[in-house]
């Protein structure tokens, strides 16, 4: 690519503990917890009732919302409850709880999709359930079906995967190079889009040889590959799309609107399996890695397994695990019990001991400015933390604290263990709710 | 459900990891940086450097927890950053410097310049700076008698600093290679611009300072010494005489007392090597690089509103810009 300048980025360890390990195809759990919210946007409503049989691929949620994606059964078995459950975020979600009978039935729903018209290819990526599998789960039909069609003109896979220890991505340019390639095609057919690119982090040396390899032997000329510098966060939205377009993106502006359409690896991986198969998406590939687990592994998990089963499946934990994180350390979700159950997102469950789960004690800002120096935006996070503390909202705006996109860079590289990212964000909150008045 | 769950887990926001390199040990960077500086002072003027040494950072840590266990604050030496004042503190002064006057001046540091302004973080000045600058007016005569080098050919056991012959004749005596090399009187810690240039590099590198203000601060000395002078040689002297090397490399970056972005630490590193400059070839002192930093300390609020203004303005096309 050209000569592009990189944006500011911070050298996070990669633990990538897992990158050599073939994703292992995970047994059925007893029970499997399906939650109706795994998508941004609207929430979507149960189709089955309590004592229902379900079989694998079943529609058993969706709802009438453009930005929606429905959910299916990953399982065959019985619906056994349909209870409420504070999630992750805080509110109420609603979880089908199957009791599975290990028989995995298909369902007669499951049907290789016709490809005809673009309305066809848009209903097959809602049919597929497919959301953003990164960790946003931003619905991929509407990404893929934007207000300008004929102005888009790349189409940019994100696998930078800059997350520390996660390996799914990873494993997804590995094992299904060719889906992934095959996917980017109807995607580049259907939308008129002049230009492919994969972003890859150049810690991934195995997964850009396969690619290489694919498209050198399919012959495509339109698809290359695009190596970033391994550093955080190279895999975000706005700096991916600097990084290989040299588009200037800001936040609130959808990657559509500089005529990019943005997906995940893992994805259009997905999607492509599914325009194969028509099995919509009922398991997703998780890095199972932390210091508390006996056997880091990749492993394929129907969605709505509990965590405690999957760490069962990885040979348990071999400490006592004090912090269990959904996503991967810099962005992703902590959750209070492994009672949780994995969603479309859940690209790794990471198991933390008490040595790495511990929250360090906040000490005197320094002045060192390390926060400013790794924001990839140039923001100035230590001065957004004082303005926080003081509820001073017109600088914050005056210095642009909406910008932030909470990679969570400065926290992890501030020497006096000041929580920068979650001042920011609830700085953000604080805005958004000022300007609602 | 017969399944044991392990609930209670701690629940934190992201992000869940933190670099290793925190507070304490950026502070154990920059007191390895200043190492070489030591060692080539205990060869330049003896053991008693090392005696002044530990002393200065002993008595700040002493002082330090002091105050903490008085106002009933949490510890907070372990920081290694009351370490460091004390360490800077003694290579700033004479190696013959009486260990009681300069215990007065680690208090002074600790307990008014940092302490009482709410400790590190808060402090306006350099609490080393303040601390030198203190004792150079309580105790002016000890603070101005500078031991001759353990090198010296002759018996003398004091005379004067190139930078003092300098003030009074207006003549360079000592060759660039002895100012360099450190053969020469002086600040125990200031001599050797060797060893305090390694040291500044190794920070550089480790990306512990940044390179802004050093570079202004000398290039600016540079310049002057050289228009000033009317030759090369006269830039070369003033920036290795006199605590130019030690000054800018490990109290003008002083993260606390220095502006936020880089250009407020442009004009505080051009700031502070005028005001040096302007003292030894104006003033009456022979030397102001203490001065100097400690007047820019003082200007930081205004450089840094300047630096904002700027910033503010160049905000929207930032980002994708650089």
């Amino acid at each position: 690519m050209s000569q592009r300048k990189h944006l500011p980025s911070a050298h996070v360890p990669h633990h990538k503990n897992t990158a050599g390990h073939e994703t292992e195809v995970m047994p059925v759990p007893d029970v499997v917890k399906i939650c109706m919210s795994q998508n941004i946007g609207a929430p979507c409503q149960p189709l089955v009732q309590k004592g229902d049989y379900v079989k694998v691929g079943q529609r058993i949620g969706d709802v009438d919302a453009f930005v929606s994606a429905p959910i299916f059964s990953s399982v065959s078995g019985t619906v056994i409850d349909i209870e409420q459950s504070r999630g992750s975020m805080g509110g109420f979600e609603t979880l089908v709880v199957i009791e599975t009978d290990k028989k995995q039935e298909v369902s007669e729903e499951v049907k290789v999709p016709t490809l005809e018209t673009f309305e066809d290819f848009i209903k097959a990526a809602r049919d597929s359930g497919v959301v953003g599998l990164g960790g946003a789960s931003f619905p991929t039909h509407v990404k893929l079906n934007p207000k300008n069609p004929e102005e888009c003109e790349y189409l940019v896979v994100n696998a930078a995967e800059c997350e520390p220890f996660i390996t799914t991505d990873n494993r997804e340019m590995i094992e299904n190079g060719q889906d992934v390639l095959d996917g980017m095609k109807v995607i580049m057919k259907f939308l008129d889009l002049k230009k492919g690119i994969i972003g890859v982090e150049s810690n991934k040396p195995a997964a850009i040889e396969n690619l290489n390899r694919l498209i050198a032997q399919n012959e495509i000329k339109d698809i290359e590959v695009c190596v970033l510098p391994s550093s955080y966060p190279k895999g975000a939205e706005r700096v991916l799309v600097w990084e290989t377009t040299g588009k200037v993106m800001n936040a609130g502006v959808l990657p559509a609107q500089l005529g990019v359409i943005l997906d995940n690896v893992s994805t259009i991986g997905v999607f492509a399996e599914y325009l194969k198969t028509g099995m919509p998406i009922v398991r997703r590939r998780v890095t199972v890695d932390g210091d508390a687990i006996a056997e880091p592994k990749n492993v394929y998990v129907p969605i709505g397994t509990q965590i405690a089963d999957l760490v069962e499946f990885c040979g348990g934990y071999k400490k006592e695990p004090k912090k269990i994180i959904m996503g991967g350390p810099m962005m992703g979700r902590a959750t209070k019990s492994d009672e949780s159950a994995t969603m479309k997102n859940t690209s790794a469950v990471l198991a933390f001991s008490q040595d790495m789960a511990e929250v360090k004690e906040e000490t005197a800002c320094l002045n060192c400015q390390r926060c400013h120096s790794v924001c990839a935006f140039g923001l100035l996070p230590s001065l957004f933390a004082d303005f926080y503390q003081k509820k001073d909202l017109d600088s914050l705006n005056k210095f642009n604290v909406m910008q932030c996109m909470e990679c969570g860079s400065c926290a992890f590289i501030c020497p006096a263990r000041r929580p920068l990212t979650l001042m920011n964000k609830l700085s953000k909150i604080m805005i958004k709710e000022a300007s609602k008045k | 459900m017969d399944k044991k769950f392990h609930t209670n887990l701690i629940v934190s926001s992201s992000p869940h990891i933190v670099t290793d390199a925190d507070t304490t040990r950026l502070m154990g960077t920059v007191i390895l940086a200043l190492c070489p500086a030591l060692i080539a002072s205990c060869y330049i003027f003896g053991i008693r450097v090392l005696v002044l040494a530990i002393v200065g950072m002993l008595g700040c840590v002493a002082f330090e927890a002091f105050y903490n266990a008085i106002t009933h604050k949490k510890q907070t030496v372990g920081d290694l950053s009351a370490a460091l004042t004390g360490l800077l503190l003694a290579l700033n002064l004479p190696s013959n410097f009486p260990i009681w006057q300069e215990l007065c001046g680690c208090a002074f540091a600790i307990l008014v310049v940092k302490s009482l302004f709410g400790g590190l973080g808060k402090n306006f000045a350099n609490p080393a700076i303040a601390g030198r600058i203190f004792l150079f007016i309580s105790f002016a005569s000890n603070m101005s008698t500078w031991p001759t080098t353990r090198l010296d050919a002759t018996d003398a056991v004091t005379g004067a600093t190139p930078l003092a012959v300098f003030g009074e004749t207006g003549a360079m005596e000592t060759s660039i290679k002895d100012l360099f090399l450190g053969f020469t009187g002086g600040a125990c810690g200031e001599v050797c611009a060797l060893a305090l240039l390694i040291g500044g590099i190794f920070l550089i590198i480790r990306k512990v300072i940044s390179p802004i203000i050093p570079c202004a601060f000398i290039g600016t000395v540079f310049i002057i010494g050289c228009i000033s002078s009317g030759s090369l040689t006269g830039g070369l002297f003033h920036i290795f005489a006199g605590g130019v090397m030690l000054g800018a490399f490990f109290m003008a970056t002083d993260y606390v007392t220095t502006p936020k972005l880089p250009l407020g630490q442009l004009v505080f590193g051009i700031g502070c090597g005028l005001i040096t400059m302007a003292i030894r070839l104006l003033g009456s002192y022979p030397e102001g690089v203490s001065f100097s930093i400690l007047l820019m300390n003082l200007c930081v609020p205004l450089m840094n509103r300047l630096s904002y203004k700027f910033y503010c303005s160049d905000a929207a096309k930032k980002f994708g810009g650089k």
